[in-house]
């Protein structure tokens, strides 16, 4: 009897992971004698051991079944119970087949469909239902969050009207042109004028190559786009920190990548340094996650600083040394205002003789020619490989025809681009000096920036506790009694709190001062009870 | 005593040893466990050690076993790419810095990178890409390769032409919108006017017998993203879609692109890097037989395979008219397919091109949005994607809509539109197209006279030669059957066939097996990009391979 109890445990303990050992079967009666004998000789023994063996046996299988079970469907809700196969069906379709339970959507989805919880967005969504409008809606809420130059709207607008019909049709070039298939990575005609632009941008330094460019619908996608080649799941990126909220959902959704912050600070005035870099390369390594690159955004966003030649070329060495990628998003290289000089990746990889392809530009005229709504995006990569995926990806997220007609044209009228960029330069710095003046007489510091639509700006000294939480309390102050909306620093991953994105550019000069006022209110409400 | 402890971690294969050696491995396993009994003391330690160590053993056994087993059973395998370094040799200068670098030089891309460059082979790309590049003109290149690889619908262009001569402007000036509208940020899940209007515009066509609701569509930049977005949706790594076959070729990347994960498996021995394909697709295959019609018993069919392999079936994709086939899917069929996912609880994904009610007798367009409407499902299963470029042959405008009943996937969908969001100004131009509802009217009579006649021709064309094909309801393509001409009758003829007409005969048509038909020797002809003064030369051309 006890002879065969256990023998029968451990064999079926071996049983169920399909096959167990290959048990020979010509020789059978040797395997018998094998398992037997030293079985007879454990019964005959003490009966610790029979124990101390069935146990930890019994232990280590049931372990295993339970790991088994909860790897191998990823997650999803467990299906609904009511099995209906063997449901006996009527000829009425309809009724009999209630659905039992939900169909049910991937796991994944579920945190993406989940309301916005980041501040960022809320604040978003609440300025676009209830818009300031000085005639309008003088009560509404005053759109700071929101990274978009309406300075230089008129400029545009001329144009358009202006050129309208025959960018989209004439030229020459039948209609066919525009509606018919297009390859999805763009119109050569306009990754050439691109090319132009990007060089104009940039001050003529650096000639971009049109073959290296491929457009997607908005930045975007170009970011996504990259760093599903770049990465594998599970795999990350650097990236320092205060960064663009965006990001969060732009480099991680999809593709399964994670973000480590590389924080800069206040000290610092917010400039990334290579041993704060090295050291968060290594926690990664040391926590087991591969690296696989630095996401920089030069003029940062949101600070608006600029990154200097010295230290491109120290970040440069570090891609080197440790073998990853950079992927620098200059969507704002236009957008300077400074006296600081703007540096391109492509620039100082130009001066370079090796070692181009793990440098991947992202660009936009969402910022620079203020067309956010006309979705275009570039990815500018000395990578062969790259490019190749970015081409078959761009399936996803194609320009449109008639978008980039007009795109061609308008960046081909260097007339044109040349005075835009100028006057939406000076635009920029009389309306950052505003802004930056009337929050300094409101006793709000700002950091200096020379490039971007925003000004980041140091509003520690009005929260209380001094956390995140203050932080995050002086946010939901000046949205809803304030009627501003504003980024706060927690969005953007900023280590410090206290510290608020203001984006300017969707303001006119004489809704400033109401701006300021709104402003006013609330530091004065912080400041009273102390 | 110390020896015999050692012993069996020391030794546990004898157990998977075979019996040839038999004496010795008895030996082996009988000596050092008698000597631990007869030792006596310590008998429940080493009794926990010797179970645990052999059961450690099967398992890296039972793993390794389990590996390749998996891979016999798993379907094609996505052609696995040896992860090769991109960039081979790179030539490197060397330079101070460049000294530094501790392995190679050449930064690597991702592995789903490397396997989507690798995806390149498919007949069906080769072909749109040579004809691409060596394209037919009359004047400029009569010996290019004429397309008719590619589903593009030329022949209408003109009646849009004049259209947007017209009204191009003022559709995007003259309203009393500022300019701000077209040019700020915007929704990324498309303007409420277009979706209004694109409601209106799918009502008029299916003759008011359905309402669309805006509030529950997201446009997105073509017909790609808009398949890709909801089986990221619906699908989880390791889950199936039911697709019946043929389809689109271009389908596989679709479904596939988001999803394609690399497994690293750690606890394996020799740490192979394998390729799991994160969503499978799984054929429904339909044959010749039944005009390639759908039959609930090989969709039941394809459903239990699936699952015998452990596959979690997720939904079903079906095209409606069918492509590359070009047949409706009968009401029939479509509650069929509908009782078939509510009992299995499964979703459906349908994808439909609207091209307006066919006067037909024997054949009528039924969308799944009237299904839905006037029965008792559950709403919440169906997913409808229109290429609205398509439905009014605009390809470049690139605007595909996702019309879903499901809440969870709308709110999902409409925040990863982010990635494809459409340009607001063909958003501006298709709002007031869709609105010049006498237009849009004339527009969908003209092209669907132009298209039949095309078909017609083309169709006859083909008759002369003695091709036969399918009897298509619509659609700018043709289903043709030239198994008659492919020797040896497999997949290896059609190929062979195929590759005659690109480099031969100079035509680009797409191969059945680019479409995962079940049958060698069916291709798809795309006619309408062609002028009807073209057909005579594709069918002389076609004649002379055959």
């Amino acid at each position: 009897m006890t002879q065969t109890g256990p023998r029968r445990l451990r064999n079926s303990a071996l049983d169920d992971d399909s096959q167990p050992q290959p048990q020979p079967q010509p020789s059978s009666s040797t395997t018998g004698m094998r398992l037997i004998v030293p079985l007879q000789g454990i019964v005959q023994g003490r009966g610790g051991l029979i124990l101390g063996s069935v146990i930890p046996c019994a232990m280590f299988y049931f372990l295993q079944f339970y790991l088994k079970r909860r790897r191998s469907p990823p997650a999803s809700n467990p299906p609904s119970p009511g099995n209906l196969t063997d449901l006996s069906r009527s000829a009425s379709r309809s009724n009999l087949l209630l659905p039992r339970g939900r169909p049910h959507v991937s796991s994944r989805v579920s945190s993406i469909a989940k309301a916005n919880d980041s501040p960022y967005y809320i604040g978003l969504d609440k300025a676009t239902s209830d818009p300031y409008d000085r005639l309008c809606n003088p009560g509404g809420v005053v759109q700071l969050g929101l990274a978009e130059n309406r300075l230089t709207l008129d400029l545009i607008e001329n144009w358009i009207t202006n050129n309208l019909n025959e960018s989209i049709l004439g030229g020459g070039l039948s209609v066919s042109g525009i509606v018919t298939y297009q390859p999805h990575d763009g119109m050569p005609e306009l990754k050439l004028a691109m090319a132009g632009l990007m060089s104009q941008v940039v001050g003529k330094t650096v000639t971009f190559n049109p073959s290296q460019i491929v457009l997607t619908s908005g930045a975007t996608p170009a970011i996504e786009i990259l760093c599903f080649a770049l990465a594998d799941q599970g795999n990350t990126f650097l990236i320092p920190a205060p960064y663009y909220p965006g990001f969060d959902r732009d480099m991680k959704w999809r593709t399964g990548v994670e973000l480590i912050p590389v924080h800069c600070r206040s000290s610092d005035n917010f400039t990334l340094s290579i041993p704060v870099l090295e050291q968060a390369f290594n926690q990664a390594r040391k926590r087991g996650q591969k690296v696989k690159g630095i996401l920089l955004s030069n003029p940062s966003n949101p600070v608006g600083n600029l990154m200097t030649r010295e230290t491109l070329l120290s970040l440069l060495d570090f891609a080197r040394e440790k073998n990853i990628h950079i992927i620098s998003d200059e969507i704002f290289s236009g957008s300077t205002f400074g006296d600081e000089e703007f540096v391109s990746m492509a620039e100082i990889i130009d001066s370079e003789d090796a070692d181009k392809d793990r440098v991947h530009i992202v660009y936009g005229l969402s910022k620079d020619l203020s067309l956010p709504g006309f979705r275009v995006g570039v990815i500018y990569s000395y990578n062969e490989n790259v490019l190749t995926v970015a081409r078959k990806m761009t399936r996803f997220s194609s320009v449109s025809a008639p978008t980039q007609r007009l795109v061609t044209s308008m960046l081909s009228d260097t007339t044109f681009i040349k005075s835009y960029t100028e006057r939406n330069r000076e635009r920029l710095r009389t309306m950052y000096d505003l802004f930056v003046d009337g929050l300094k007489e409101l006793g709000i510091g700002c950091t200096k920036s020379s490039g971007g639509l925003y000004c980041w700006c140091d509003m520690s000294g009005l929260i209380r506790p001094y956390n995140e939480k203050g932080e995050l309390d002086l946010w939901d102050k000046l949205l809803n009694v304030g009627k501003i909306n504003i980024t706060p620093g927690s969005s953007c991953h900023c280590i410090e709190p206290g510290w608020f994105r203001c984006c300017f550019t969707t303001l006119d000069e004489n809704d400033i001062p109401v701006v300021m006022e709104r402003i006013r209110l609330v530091v004065e409400a912080c400041k009273s009870p102390a | 005593m110390k020896q015999h402890l050692q012993n069996p971690t020391k030794n546990p294969p004898p157990t998977t040893t075979s019996g040839s050696t038999g004496v010795v491995t008895d030996m082996r396993v009988i000596v050092p466990l008698q000597g631990v009994v007869q030792g006596g003391g310590g008998g429940l330690i080493l009794g926990s050690i010797i179970p645990c160590a052999l059961f450690y053993f099967f398992q890296l056994y039972l793993k390794s076993k389990n590996r390749s087993g998996d891979d016999s059973a798993a379907p094609p395998p996505p052609q696995l790419p040896e992860i090769e370094p991109p960039g081979g040799g790179l030539q490197r200068v060397q330079s101070v810095r460049s000294i530094w670098s501790p392995r190679g030089s050449n930064s690597q891309v991702s592995s789903r990178a490397s396997f989507v460059i690798k995806q390149v082979d498919n007949p069906y790309y080769v072909g749109l890409e040579k004809s691409c590049l060596d394209c037919y003109d009359e004047v400029c290149n009569p010996g290019g390769i004429i397309q008719l690889g590619f589903d593009e619908n030329k022949l209408s262009l003109d009646v849009v032409q004049d259209w947007l001569m017209a009204h191009t402007k003022c559709s995007i000036v003259c309203q009393d919108l500022q300019m701000n509208g077209i040019t700020a940020y915007h929704p990324f899940d498309g303007l409420s006017e277009l979706k209004m209007a694109v409601a209106g515009f799918m009502s008029q066509v299916m003759e008011g017998r359905v309402l669309f609701d805006p509030s529950q569509m997201n446009l997105t930049s073509g017909v790609s993203p808009a398949i890709e977005m909801l089986v990221f949706c619906l699908a989880d790594l390791g889950n199936a879609f039911l697709v019946p076959s043929p389809y689109s070729p271009e389908l596989t990347f679709e479904v596939k692109h988001t999803t394609f994960q690399l497994h690293d498996d750690m606890e394996s021995l020799d740490r192979d890097i394998k390729w799991r394909t994160g969503v499978e697709i799984i054929p429904v295959p339909c044959r010749s037989s039944d005009n390639f019609s759908l039959s609930t018993a090989s969709l039941n069919r394809a459903y239990n395979q699936a699952k015998k392999r452990g596959l979690k079936v997720q939904g079903v994709i079906v095209s409606n008219p069918s492509n590359p086939v070009g047949n409706l899917l009968t009401r029939e069929t479509l509650y069929n397919l509908l009782d078939f996912a509510t009992e299995k609880n499964i979703h459906v994904i349908a994808n439909e091109t609207l091209v307006g009610p066919i006067d037909d007798k024997n054949q009528e367009f039924v969308s799944m949005a009237e299904i839905i409407n006037s029965e008792e499902y559950d709403r919440k299963r169906v997913h409808i994607v229109y290429g609205l470029s398509k439905d009014i042959s605009l390809p470049g405008f690139k605007v595909g809509v996702v019309y879903s009943f499901n809440q969870t996937v709308l709110q999902a969908s409409k925040k990863l539109m982010r990635f494809s969001s459409v340009s607001s100004l063909s958003q501006r131009l298709l709002v007031s197209m869709f609105n010049d509802s006498r237009f849009v009217r004339e527009f969908i009579k003209i092209n669907r006279e132009r298209v039949e006649r095309m078909s017609d021709l083309f169709v006859g064309g083909l008759k002369e030669l003695g091709i036969k094909c399918m009897k298509s309801s619509r659609g700018s393509y043709c289903w043709a059957d030239m198994s008659g001409f492919i020797r040896p009758y497999s997949e290896k003829g059609e190929l062979e066939l195929w590759e005659k007409l690109l480099n031969v005969a100079k035509i680009n048509a797409t191969p059945g097996s680019c479409c995962h038909c079940i049958e060698p020797g069916w291709f798809r002809f795309c006619f309408a990009s062609l002028t009807e003064k073209q057909v005579p030369l594709v069918m002389e051309r076609i004649r002379e391979v055959l």
